[in-house]
């Protein structure tokens, strides 16, 4: 087993270990950072795959400012026992029934999609570092990513005006 | 002084400027580049801080400190418990016990009475040296030091022995330093 | 020596490194803490402490030593895991950043080049921000773990500061970016080398960069989140022994490696400026213990500017600093960004 593979695994099962405590865990705020977790553990999938610019940004706007916003929240919320909706037995099984159908539709279609003979360039190629990605970005996909960005706009202007109201 | 005219007591007063400030003014920059050269200019100031156990602010000529009971050129104690610096204390510090002196002790007390006990309560003096002009014998006075820190209340009453000076046949050089500037008087 | 097909030799190189910079970063906050009281007693026509060694300068351990013999209090309240992750990773985040700043030009051992720098990555600046970034869950895990309004506040300020500055910092770092066109600590350092500082290019860039480390880094004017006349002591006012001292602590190496980021980002790193020290023909590792001297000299010297500051300004109000941060700082990060990327498009043609 190369170095690769073993830090593979290592974050891999990290990465699956902190999404299954984020459902589980009772705490909200630990669950925010179970996901955090996550997340750290996926950004190195990244750094794994070659991909820095990726890893870094995942880290610099998931966990580093959504994460915060996601934490303020829950902390302010104050959520204790008292607040916790009851449990509907019903609502058990319809999630369950729910997750299960996803997971199937999910299974099917990675079954029967083109990735199977395919292998993730470990370590080599360019296409995750900054220079190719701008390169890309700007060239080939120039017009979703402008219109992304416009998207984006739109939603600070709706914040302020939102924010404007009172 | 004219109408209208408000009286005032110094002309130094300044109307405060209410104008908003300018774009440049709201950046601060300028006024705290001002503020940083007056905190530099005190960095390089010279320190007024005395170094307390190796350095010691000097005394005034005047300055009232502990006090001290006094014994004449033989060693005698000068006191003679006649409770006239209990009188004159405005604070009530000083406490004391008269006794009659025996046959054989000429060579400790000056005169046929004397204190057996004197106690000076140093948390309630205020030195102001009213104890030391009472005195018709010269037997009190006040000396160039201050009462050090205690851990407890008893500690800051003094005793006889904490407040007699040193006998001058005995230890002549206790009784100079302790003496001080008085031995000029 | 080849094992696992890892370059042995690689590891204990780096490894020795990291130890090294981690030392340093160690040393120089401790001796900051103890450049502070000194500087603030100066600024204030006092000697600072002098008592323990000479000049006191054994007032560091003096202090280490206090806080370790410290009854270690852990609130019953409190969610016992988070309120001691959280100075860890405070301590762990302030020491992360030091991982890709270019000490110095590589040293030779042998035939071996080996370079003062953990990882030249290629987005060495970013992983900075990403670094700092995540630095803001160490202040609200800790104030939150607390269990203690006041701490609850006052992390929740810390974080809204540290990530509302953010923004700015990165918008007037762009116009550097633009200049170098790498994001790599090294080549940014080259190419001041090459081309002169970034300062000279950059002023407002810098000056927005500097108020932004200020408030980073949670140094007076912008010490919200300690602000003791609202919030008793701020984020950390349950702990005590070493755990707040972690936090004293953290945040004295994050003042003193945000000094060499903004060094190496403005002022040249490593560059001494008006001389080509390669032309004197010295020999590398000397030219190296030199170019080492000067980054420390220089970020040392930014140290000295933000004590400076902070005894002299005062503290800003809760809704100044976010004015300042979101309607003048981010415009004007902009407005330097949009002028500097047309001035290089209109030099480069």
């Amino acid at each position: 087993m190369s170095v690769t593979q073993i830090l593979f695994w290592f974050l891999s099962i990290l990465a699956l270990f902190g999404a299954i405590m984020v459902v589980v865990s009772r705490n909200p705020v630990h669950s925010v950072l179970w996901l955090i977790m996550t997340f750290f553990a996926i950004s190195g999938h990244y750094i794994v795959l070659n991909a820095q610019f990726l890893a870094v940004v995942n880290i610099i706007v998931y966990a580093g400012a959504i994460m915060v916003l996601f934490l303020f929240v829950i902390m302010l919320m104050n959520l204790n026992k008292t607040a916790a909706p009851k449990r509907n037995r019903w609502l058990k099984l319809a999630g369950g029934i729910a997750g299960g159908c996803l997971m199937l539709v999910l299974v099917a279609a990675l079954r029967d999609s083109e990735l199977k003979g395919q292998f993730a360039q470990v370590n080599t190629g360019d296409i995750g570092l900054i220079k190719s990605l701008g390169k890309e970005l700007f060239t080939t996909y120039v017009i979703p990513f402008e219109l992304s960005s416009i998207l984006f706009l739109s939603a600070m202007v709706g914040a302020v005006v939102l924010g404007k109201k009172d | 002084m004219e109408m209208g005219v408000k009286m005032q007591l110094t002309n130094k007063s300044k109307q405060v400027d209410r104008k908003p400030m300018t774009f440049l003014e709201s950046l601060y920059l300028w006024n705290i580049a001002k503020g940083m050269m007056i905190t530099l200019k005190h960095f390089f100031r010279k320190k007024p801080t005395i170094q307390y156990p190796e350095q010691e602010r000097p005394f005034s000529k005047v300055f009232r400190g502990l006090h001290i009971l006094n014994r004449d050129e033989e060693g005698r104690e000068r006191c003679t418990a006649c409770g006239l610096c209990a009188v004159a204390c405005p604070a009530e510090a000083i406490t004391m016990e008269a006794a009659e002196r025996e046959n054989g002790e000429e060579h400790l007390y000056r005169e046929e009475k004397y204190a057996a006990k004197y106690e000076i309560n140093m948390l309630r003096c205020i030195f102001c040296g009213y104890c030391e002009e009472a005195c018709p014998k010269d037997a009190i006075y006040l000396s160039q030091t201050f009462a050090p820190a205690n851990y407890g209340r008893t500690g800051f009453i003094y005793k006889k022995g904490d407040l007699l000076i040193p006998n001058p046949v005995e230890d002549p050089e206790g009784y100079k330093k302790a003496l001080g500037d008085k031995a000029t008087k | 020596m080849y094992l696992l097909a890892i370059d042995w030799f690689f590891i204990i190189e780096k490894l020795l490194l990291i130890v090294c910079i981690v030392t340093l970063s160690m040393v120089v906050a401790m001796y900051s803490t103890y450049g502070e009281r000194k500087v603030a007693g100066f600024f204030q026509d006092r000697l600072g402490p002098n008592r323990a060694g000479p000049f006191g300068l054994l007032q560091p351990l003096a202090d280490a030593g206090k806080l370790f013999f410290k009854e270690e209090i852990i609130p019953l309240a409190s969610s016992k895991f988070l309120f001691i992750l959280g100075p860890a990773l405070a301590m762990i985040t302030a020491l992360l950043t030091s991982a890709v700043i270019p000490w110095s030009t590589p040293l030779q051992i042998g035939d071996r080049v080996v370079p003062l720098q953990i990882a030249d990555i290629n987005v060495g600046i970013l992983f900075v921000f990403a670094a700092v970034s995540v630095g803001v869950y160490g202040i609200m895990i800790g104030g939150w773990a607390s269990n203690n309004k006041f701490s609850l506040l006052a992390g929740i300020r810390g974080a809204s500061q540290m990530v509302s500055y953010e923004l700015p910092m990165g918008l007037a770092l762009l116009g550097v970016l633009l200049f170098v066109g790498d994001l790599r600590m090294s080549s940014i350092v080259q190419s001041q080398i090459d081309n002169g500082w970034h300062v000279f290019y950059q002023p407002i860039g810098f000056i927005v960069f500097f108020v932004c480390a200020l408030a980073e880094c949670n140094r007076t004017p912008f010490d919200l989140p300690e602000a003791e006349s609202e919030l008793n002591f701020g984020y950390h006012q349950e702990y005590s022994s070493m755990k707040l001292g972690f936090y004293l602590f953290a945040e004295y190496i994050n003042m003193f490696i945000s000094c060499v980021v903004m060094t190496c980002l403005f002022f040249g790193g490593y560059d001494i400026p008006f001389v080509n020290e390669a032309e004197w023909g010295l020999h590398p590792n000397l030219l190296a213990l030199i170019g080492f001297a000067v980054i420390m000299g220089k970020s040392l010297f930014f140290v000295f500017v933000f004590m400076w500051i902070r005894w002299t300004v005062p503290r800003f109000r809760f809704d100044q600093l976010m004015n300042l941060g979101w309607k003048k700082l981010i415009p004007l990060a902009l407005v330097n960004m949009v002028i500097s990327a047309a001035l290089i498009l209109w030099l480069k043609k």
